[in-house]
């Protein structure tokens, strides 16, 4: 909200300047957003009277003009404007004067001497652009300082309003509020009753009394709608930033920054039949004021007439009933629509007015007839016409009741005693009844405080009226109890730091994604869409990390970025019950980074594999398996205790190609809670024998994968075998196409004894018996 | 017999000349193994007279020992080169760099989320998460904001295509955490939140910390108490002045916005404050009974305080980060700069 401080220092007036006035009003919760000069610095301008101008004897374009400045004698200025004619008054600059840009001298122009400087409202920075000087009104009194009389030396100040104070959405309720922040006294506008003239009426029909608890209407017969409004009244409205527009709406517009009450003018002649206030029909429609014709719903209440709605109750009047130009019977509305019948609605019809924002949030209801009054009072001062009477439509008003405050809860919650007869004395400024019954208040809000119900809305006013900044900030002081601390659970924060030690940067993608992505990575995929994306490109949630990685790694090759290796843990989201945390990682480039004694070498499937063992502590259960976005050959799903946790493998060709990639990265995904799960070790005896080592080559086909060797020959072997690894993978000379040599080193011993020749071969011959049957793996010759 | 003074001078110009170890032990046995020079005249000692035999043995005694001391000044001599050669030929270029692979680093984001993590669970804060994707009843209802609330307005919602919504904040977790435990709580609810919005200043989705203190006397005293000291904790700035303002958010009452004196300016005014010496970063306030209504939580006997706080705003004022979309574009020249 914007208003003039002018305007307010009109109806209160503490003793700060401008700085302290923001400050004192932001800390009291009413947020100044901007303080900004009504116009920009410039000075020695006064109100001239141009009384000749004549052709410059040397330049055609010049005019060398007689000009009063309110001094004994006229002064000469040259002047260049096409309009600079006799009679008009016109803001002058007299030598000295400093505006935006430029200092005014004594100087003389083509041989004459000129005075100063008449003025364009673009020399005066007042606008961008202008195509003469700045005509002044016919009464602008020669000689008075420009700035004064125009009141330039003005600030707008914005509030940044929270939704739950409505009563300060008027110059009324702000100075109230000030008041009571500041003490000063505050003046209100004096309204007084209009007496009624004529007699008609029109004819109201509430059907609707829960969504308009009151309606006030009147009669205004003859008004002259041209009527000029008046300088101060138009300067109020721009100044709060409303065009002036027409005198009757200006009044309505003038009376609802005024009071706060939104009304509306209808054009009487336009009207017809009984003026009903009802919730609107199923295909209804309305021509609104803005040009826009809207649908409306049943759940929109509107005024209509014998014809269908005029307007929509709160938020915007209708085109066909609007006040013209011509107009000289209007009927004037002020009425009290509930929030809930109007909140949400204009949003719906994508309108926000001046009217809907003040109804949504609440309006004063028990000023809603002082409303009228004052608008029936300048309206007939400013155009004339007659006044009939009041009609009036009441049904049952937002109650306010008593609220109880507890002195004793409220040093609770505040933490600090407050002295209850300042509490009082605040509250009762605010426009509350406040009365004291021992160890508590009784206070009745006000009708214009919708957001007092409870205790805890006093509390609040109460804290806040003795200041925030007021209460001490006191380290609480609680019963030490220790967190839990699960060992057996790696923190996100540790899993992160792993990745970090292993070589990987981390990134942060957004949660929603190009469905195109998701279908191209998943055939299957079906993400959930959003109902209101940002970009059709960020209207996915992702099923995957994955396609914000290789979006990651392609914004990161376009500027030259070689060796991307990325990680992101965060959430893919199935539906609203699951949206499993995920560890996703994506390497490419450079197995290591570019240097001195190291072969360059691309990081391959092996590489990730050996992060992901370092990462979980022990080597890996993968497993052949298919993923469309993965290379079959180059791709495996990963297995923790059982437990299918995530793929990894290079991107599939047909995807480097589609996501437009120089080369394949290789990606990782899992499941980072089943990852986190580590257990707890347990001590067991160490032996005090000695080791014995065998090394056996197997012969296979090759295409027997090393895991299913391993795993036939770990299920084979004695207790004693404390390990069995693969050292090499060998095909080639002296060994048969289509067959390959791995190397497997087993480990074995005892706890109770040292193992003999025996022992050793009968473990030897029960490996190889299994590897031959189970995996048709021969000992290599 | 010779003279075994002779014998010495050969072994010495001998055990001088020798160039290397093994001529140094061919060198010995030419004069102290078993058929060497001295040897042999030792050995010769049985044939003479026992009147001579005594000088003669105490100078070839002599003898040998001279021999064995050059042998041993010889050894340590060649041992003493030989290493000093080995030495120089394994001498590295140290000034080349280390070898292996690189170390990667946190997104300043996530190094933020953990620094406010830390911070308040020293003094006693648990973590607690909860869904991104949320019902209307977790995100608005539950927290006191009905239908066709103007603050629903303030939330610029992204919607699914199921109905349901992408949190507008972390304040739900505060629900659902106490729909299953019971005051005293303490806890704080980090993650990822969305609003409706993209510009200069806005990035649809970004990360909120959420606060919740829940016992039977905790005030607003305390709450001002416990975030003017993480802010300054924070921030590493004990004379951080900070300054709270009433506000409005319907689950809290009353309802407070924190301030922190500008820490690019120190206050004097600069762009990132819009000249106001203040930067808004936090709001908060003290439970709204209605919270408490809504997960069966005696608002007359515990009273509890809460906040939530923006993560990357504080990230873009600890590091100096002057624009938010840069988190979210994964810069790889950005994010290294906090390694």
């Amino acid at each position: 909200m914007q208003f003039p401080e002018s305007w307010l220092r009109s109806l209160v007036n503490p003793a700060l300047d401008t700085a302290q006035l923001a400050h004192a009003v932001t800390m009291a919760g009413l947020e100044v957003e901007a303080l900004a000069a009504a116009a920009p610095p410039f000075n020695h301008v006064v109100v001239a009277e141009i009384l000749s101008a004549e052709k410059h004897p040397d330049a055609d374009r010049l005019r060398v003009c007689q000009v009063d400045v309110g001094e004994a004698s006229p002064v000469t200025i040259v002047c260049g404007a096409p309009n600079a004619a006799a009679g008009l008054k016109v803001p002058c600059a007299r030598p000295g004067a400093k505006l935006p840009g430029i200092e005014i001298k004594v100087a003389k122009v083509r041989g004459v001497e000129s005075f100063g400087m008449l003025c364009s409202t673009r020399e005066l920075g007042l606008e961008g652009t202008a195509d003469g000087l700045m005509v002044l009104d016919a009464d602008a009194p020669v000689g008075e300082d420009f700035r004064t009389w125009l009141n330039l030396n003005d600030t707008l100040i914005t509030l940044k309003l929270t939704p739950n104070r409505a009563d300060c959405l008027s110059m009324r309720g702000l100075a109230r509020e000030i008041g009571a922040i500041t003490g000063a006294e505050v003046r209100m506008p004096q309204i007084a009753e209009v007496a009624s003239r004529i007699q008609d009426t029109v004819r109201v029909q509430v059907s609707a009394p829960e969504a308009c608890p009151l309606y006030v209407g009147r009669v205004v017969r003859g008004l002259n709608a041209q009527a000029t409004t008046p300088h101060w009244m138009a300067e109020r409205l721009e100044r709060s930033g409303i065009r002036p527009l027409l005198a009757p709406v200006d009044i309505t517009n003038y009376v609802m920054l005024e009071l706060g009450q939104p009304m509306h003018a209808f054009a009487l002649s336009r009207l017809n039949g009984v003026l009903e206030v009802r919730m609107a029909r199923e295909g209804e429609q309305l021509a609104l004021l803005n040009g826009q014709t809207v649908e409306l719903a049943p759940d929109m209440l509107v005024i209509a007439d014998a014809g269908g709605p005029v307007a929509l109750a709160g938020i915007m009047g209708g085109q066909p009933t609007s006040v013209e130009r011509f107009t000289v019977d209007v009927f004037l509305e002020a009425a009290f629509f509930a929030p809930a019948a109007i909140a949400g609605r204009a949003r719906r019809l994508g309108l926000a007015t001046d009217s809907s924002h003040r109804f949504e949030r609440g309006v004063d209801f028990g000023a809603t007839r002082q409303a009228m009054e004052r608008a029936t009072q300048l309206l007939i001062d400013l155009c004339g016409g007659q006044a009939g009477p009041i009609t009036e439509v009441v049904a049952e008003l937002p109650r306010r009741d008593p609220i109880t405050l507890r002195l004793a809860r409220l040093k609770r919650v505040a933490g600090v005693e407050l002295d209850a007869d300042e509490v009082m004395h605040g509250l009762a400024a605010l426009g509350a009844g406040v009365e004291r019954q021992e160890d508590r208040l009784i206070v009745t809000p006000p009708s214009f405080r919708f957001d007092l119900a409870i205790e805890e809305d006093l509390i609040e006013e109460a804290v806040r009226l003795f200041g925030y900044d007021n209460i001490p900030a006191q380290p609480p002081a609680a019963p030490s109890r220790m967190l839990p601390q699960d060992e057996t659970l790696l923190a996100d924060d540790t899993l992160r730091q792993m990745l970090v030690d292993l070589d990987y940067q981390e990134v942060i993608t957004y949660s929603f994604v190009d469905p195109a992505w998701e279908t191209a990575l998943d055939a299957g995929a079906r993400p959930l869409e959003l109902a209101n994306p940002i970009a059709s490109q960020l209207s996915a949630m992702r099923t995957t990390l994955w396609g914000g990685l290789i979006e990651t790694l392609r914004h990161n090759l376009n500027r030259q970025q070689e060796r991307v290796r990325i990680f992101e843990l965060g959430r893919v989201y199935a539906s609203q019950v699951e949206q499993p945390m995920k560890l996703g990682g994506l390497a490419y480039g450079d197995a290591v980074p570019e240097q001195w004694g190291a072969p360059s070498r691309r990081v391959d499937f092996f590489d990730l594999k050996g992060d992901l063992e370092r990462l979980v502590g022990h080597p890996l259960d993968t497993r052949c398996g298919e993923h469309s976005a993965l290379h079959p050959g180059q791709s495996a799903a990963l297995w923790v205790n059982g437990q299918a946790i995530g793929w990894i493998g290079a991107l599939h060709p047909r995807l480097v190609q589609a996501f437009d990639l120089p080369a394949a990265p290789v990606l990782f995904e899992l499941d980072s809670q089943v990852l986190a799960r580590h257990r707890l070790p347990r001590h067991a005896t160490l032996s005090r024998f000695p080791l014995v080592r065998r090394d056996l080559a197997f012969v296979l086909d090759v295409h027997t994968p090393a895991g299913e060797l391993l795993n036939v020959l770990r299920d084979a072997a004695p207790g004693r075998v404390q390990s069995i690894e693969v050292f090499d993978d060998y095909r080639g000379k002296g060994v048969a196409e289509n067959q390959k040599s791995l190397a497997i080193r087993v480990v074995m011993q005892d706890t109770e004894r040292t193992l003999t020749d025996q022992d050793v071969e009968e473990a030897v011959q029960k490996l190889v018996g299994a590897a031959l049957r189970q995996c048709n793996a021969a000992l290599r010759a | 017999m010779r003279n075994p003074n002779e014998i010495v001078a050969d072994a010495l110009a001998a055990i001088h000349a020798c160039p290397d170890l093994p001529m140094l032990e061919q060198v010995k046995a030419a004069y102290l193994g078993k058929s060497g020079q001295l040897t042999e005249l030792l050995k010769s000692l049985g044939a003479m007279p026992a009147e001579e035999r005594k000088t003669a043995g105490a100078r070839i005694n002599e003898a040998k020992q001279a021999v064995e001391v050059a042998l041993k000044s010889r050894r340590d001599a060649l041992q003493q080169d030989e290493l000093d050669h080995q030495l120089a030929a394994e001498t590295l270029d140290v000034t080349l760099p280390g070898r292996g692979l690189a170390r990667g680093g946190l997104h300043p984001v996530s190094k933020t989320l953990s620094r406010i993590q830390a911070l308040f669970r020293s003094i006693g804060f648990e973590v607690a998460t909860g869904p991104e994707i949320e019902t209307d009843f977790y995100n608005f209802t539950a927290l006191n904001i009905p239908d066709d609330h103007p603050a629903r307005a303030m939330h610029d919602t992204f919607y699914l295509q199921s109905g349901e919504l992408l949190r507008t904040h972390t304040s739900p977790v505060q629900v659902r955490h106490m729909q299953t435990h019971q005051p005293p709580l303490r806890i704080i609810a980090p993650g990822r939140v969305y609003r409706c919005d993209s510009d200069v200043t806005h990035t649809p989705m970004f990360h909120q910390i959420e606060g919740l203190w829940v016992d039977e006397s905790v005030s607003f005293a305390d709450l001002k108490g416990v975030l003017a000291d993480f802010m300054r904790n924070f921030f590493e700035r004990d004379d951080l002045p900070v300054r709270f303002r009433p506000s409005f958010f319907p689950f809290t009452e009353p309802s407070a916005e924190m301030d922190i004196g500008c820490v690019m300016c120190g206050g004097e005014g600069c762009r990132v404050c819009s000249h106001t010496g203040w930067l808004e970063v936090l709001g908060c306030g003290m439970v709204h009974p209605n919270v408490f209504r809504h997960v069966d939580i005696d608002a007359e006997r515990f009273v509890g305080f809460a906040f939530g706080l923006g993560v990357e705003r504080l990230a873009m004022l600890r590091y100096g980060v002057d624009d938010l979309r840069l988190f979210f574009e994964n810069d790889l020249r950005f994010l290294k700069q906090f390694n």
